[in-house]
């Protein structure tokens, strides 16, 4: 067990309970500050302004929005299924709140006078708690979109639940590795192996895949098939409104803030600073560090929304292909290989022995990669084939003094 | 009382209320949603008894891709299909009555004749090294074969699953969406290239059903939907085209 796990042992119900609401409030307020945010950036993207009307900077835009949507009539569809039409977006936004409870968000602070640290509590399985509400979450979706008794909802909700459970299983294998570098499913004990190298140095390939499949987890452009606008109007949402839909609004930005946070976790050190800059972290009595966690959650965001701006979205058969057939497969040998450098290192194996690996390996990928492209070039040239054709004719009229040549 | 009692009381009527609740609601969906209540609640319980691991993985897999699963294919057979209670193979309900019935039967007087043969070692000394950890060894290291062959049985039942029910591609090459993209421009069909010519509507006669007239006067099939066509709504074509169209020859004296 790590200093801050046994920190929070002790702490207070009332504590505890502060916490929780605190971790409440700032979900919410994060929500704003990055609905407003996104708008913004996505419109400096688009050489446009952005909101700009309601306070300082527009930063109050997400409240009016909020208002405005909150009055608006409720409506529920005559084909609905009552009951779990309302269920839905309660399920949807409660287990979307949950995964902040294991977050380590600060080093060691003071909080009303107890020592203690910005985290509602530590689980030894921190990590799978997390991922569990997530699986959890994703009934909201189908449910929403089964419920409400119409087509596009519907197949939107089919897609959205496809494809989160597909990239919940590429998401999850990306953990592993990251499991085997700290020992422990605990996300303190994690922030807590990263002391000397973060695990974005340590562990690339597994944060490339946790990004992409992050995005893929959250509905996010280009990964956002189900809520097509050309084909499916607003997918598994399409029937809802007012409060109903602000809840479904507010699960999917407090969806993008926790897998934000979850990364920042797992591989860029949680709330530590930044290597060189470690004195920071005793700066306002430890709280410093909560700046720096909540800096690299923006960070993610910003990526987020960088991506909404510059892809497009993709076909969904090819999304589902690269998460299936790329993603899962790549993540399983890149684990295999950490598995295997580890054992390695953990039983004294020689710098020889090591080398010998590595070099293997790489040889593999390339022997792999060569493979791969020759076999994508005949395809290609398949794909060049066009089979003999005779020459159309078309019924054309006689064209205005043409004389037929008698031979 | 501890918080565990308090937790029980509240959450165990609950699940039961959910677990009959399964077996009588109407609508699959429903039953499916209590199940996974039931799951969840279940999952919770485990927690409290200090086995987060079990507890946790009891939500990803059961609650998270089992239920899901079955969902699934809740939804694709359709929004509004309550269970229908007709027998859709004769004697099916009494085999399964007595099926069920004989397994409970088996599953008590095995689990009343059940003896561990030793007392239970009690939860510190299991969960020592931590409860992950604890687990780990069970799996890995004592029960290893077991578990290594039921997940061979697995992954060999899930790819007989799949071979079963992938139905065979035609063997004939299917050119790619380019080829055929060039093709469509090269050959016979570049005539359609544009799109298929549209129906006489507005030609003569204000109906779909009518066909379009070509430049030489002959009225074209490809401008009636085949839809109308299989249906048999469509008239004999022939009698709209135009056999008295003058000769340009004529037309020049």
């Amino acid at each position: 067990m790590t200093e801050y796990a046994s920190l929070l042992l002790d702490d207070p119900i009332w504590l505890v309970a502060v916490k929780a609401l605190l971790i409440f409030v700032l979900c919410v307020l994060l929500t704003l500050l990055a609905i407003w945010g996104e708008r913004r950036i996505v419109a400096r993207m688009q050489l446009r302004v952005g909101p700009n009307r309601v306070g300082p900077f527009g930063l109050v835009q997400g409240l009016a929005d909020g208002v405005k949507l909150a009055l608006k009539e409720d409506l529920i569809p005559k084909a609905a299924d009552k009951v779990i039409f309302i269920i839905a977006p309660i399920i949807s936004a409660s287990t979307c709140f949950l995964a902040f409870a294991v977050i380590p968000m600060t080093g060691k602070v003071l909080f009303f006078g107890e020592e203690t640290v910005f985290q509602l509590t530590d689980l030894s399985v921190g990590v799978l708690y997390i991922l569990a509400a997530a699986s959890v979450g994703v009934y909201g979706i189908v449910l929403a979109g089964w419920s409400s008794g119409s087509t596009y909802p519907l197949l939107g909700g089919l897609r959205s639940s496809a494809q989160v459970i597909s990239y919940e299983i590429a998401m999850g294998l990306s953990f592993v590795a990251v499991f085997m570098y700290a020992g422990s499913m605990s996300t303190s004990e994690i922030v807590d192996s990263q002391a000397q190298w973060w695990n974005v140095v340590v562990l690339f390939p597994s944060f490339v895949i946790y990004v992409i499949s992050m995005i893929g987890e959250t509905n996010r452009a280009p990964f956002d098939l189900a809520e097509a606008e050309g084909e499916l109007v607003g997918g598994f949402h399409t029937e809802y409104s007012s409060l109903k839909f602000a809840l479904f609004f507010l699960a999917e930005y407090v969806n993008i803030m926790a897998v934000s946070a979850l990364a920042t976790t797992l591989f860029l050190g949680g709330p530590a600073a930044p290597p060189g800059l470690s004195f920071t972290e005793s700066w306002l009595g430890g709280w410093f560090t909560f700046i720096w966690f909540i800096l690299k959650v923006a960070l993610f965001f910003f990526l987020f929304v960088w991506l909404r701006g510059t892809l497009p979205r993709l076909r969904y058969d090819q999304f589902m292909k690269f998460g299936w057939k790329v993603l899962i497969p790549v993540n399983i040998a890149w684990i295999l290989i950490v598995a295997t450098l580890r054992l390695m290192t953990q039983e004294g194996a020689s710098q020889f022995m090591l080398a010998g690996f590595i070099i293997t390996v790489v040889v593999l990928v390339m022997l792999a990669t060569t493979i791969y492209e020759s076999s994508k070039a005949k395809a290609e040239a398949a794909a060049r084939f066009v089979p003999e054709m005779p020459e159309p004719s078309f019924p054309v009229p006689e064209l205005p003094k043409q004389k037929r040549v008698e031979l | 009382m501890t918080g565990e009692t308090v937790m029980f009381w509240v959450l165990a009527p609950l699940t039961v209320f959910a677990a009959v609740g399964m077996l009588l609601v109407k609508k699959a969906v429903h039953s499916a949603i209590l199940l996974a209540f039931v799951m969840i609640a279940l999952a919770i319980f485990y927690i409290a008894q200090d086995a987060p691991f079990l507890g946790i993985v009891q939500i990803v897999v059961y609650t998270g891709a089992v239920m899901m699963l079955f969902l699934f294919i809740l939804m694709l057979v359709g929004v509004d299909s309550s269970d229908s209670l007709v027998e859709t193979i004769k004697g099916l309900r009494g085999v399964a009555i007595t099926t069920s019935l004989a397994f409970a039967a088996a599953l008590t007087s095995l689990i009343a004749r059940a003896e561990f043969g030793q007392e239970p070692l009690g939860l510190v000394s299991a969960n020592a090294n931590g409860n992950v950890e604890g687990i780990a060894n069970l799996i890995f290291r004592q029960y290893v074969w077991a578990f290594e062959v039921i997940s061979a049985l697995l992954i060999t039942a899930a790819l007989g699953a799949m071979v079963l029910a992938h139905s065979p591609k035609s063997s004939e090459a299917r050119l790619s969406q380019r080829a055929r993209s060039v093709a469509r421009f090269r050959g016979a069909s570049i005539g359609t290239a544009a799109g298929l010519p549209g129906s006489g509507v507005f030609a003569r006669h204000n109906a779909v059903d009518v066909p379009a007239l070509l430049p030489d006067g002959k009225p074209s099939d490809l401008s009636i939907s085949s839809v109308l066509a299989e249906r048999g709504d469509v008239q004999e074509t022939k009698r709209y085209a135009l056999d008295g169209l003058p000769k340009l020859d004529e037309e020049d004296k």
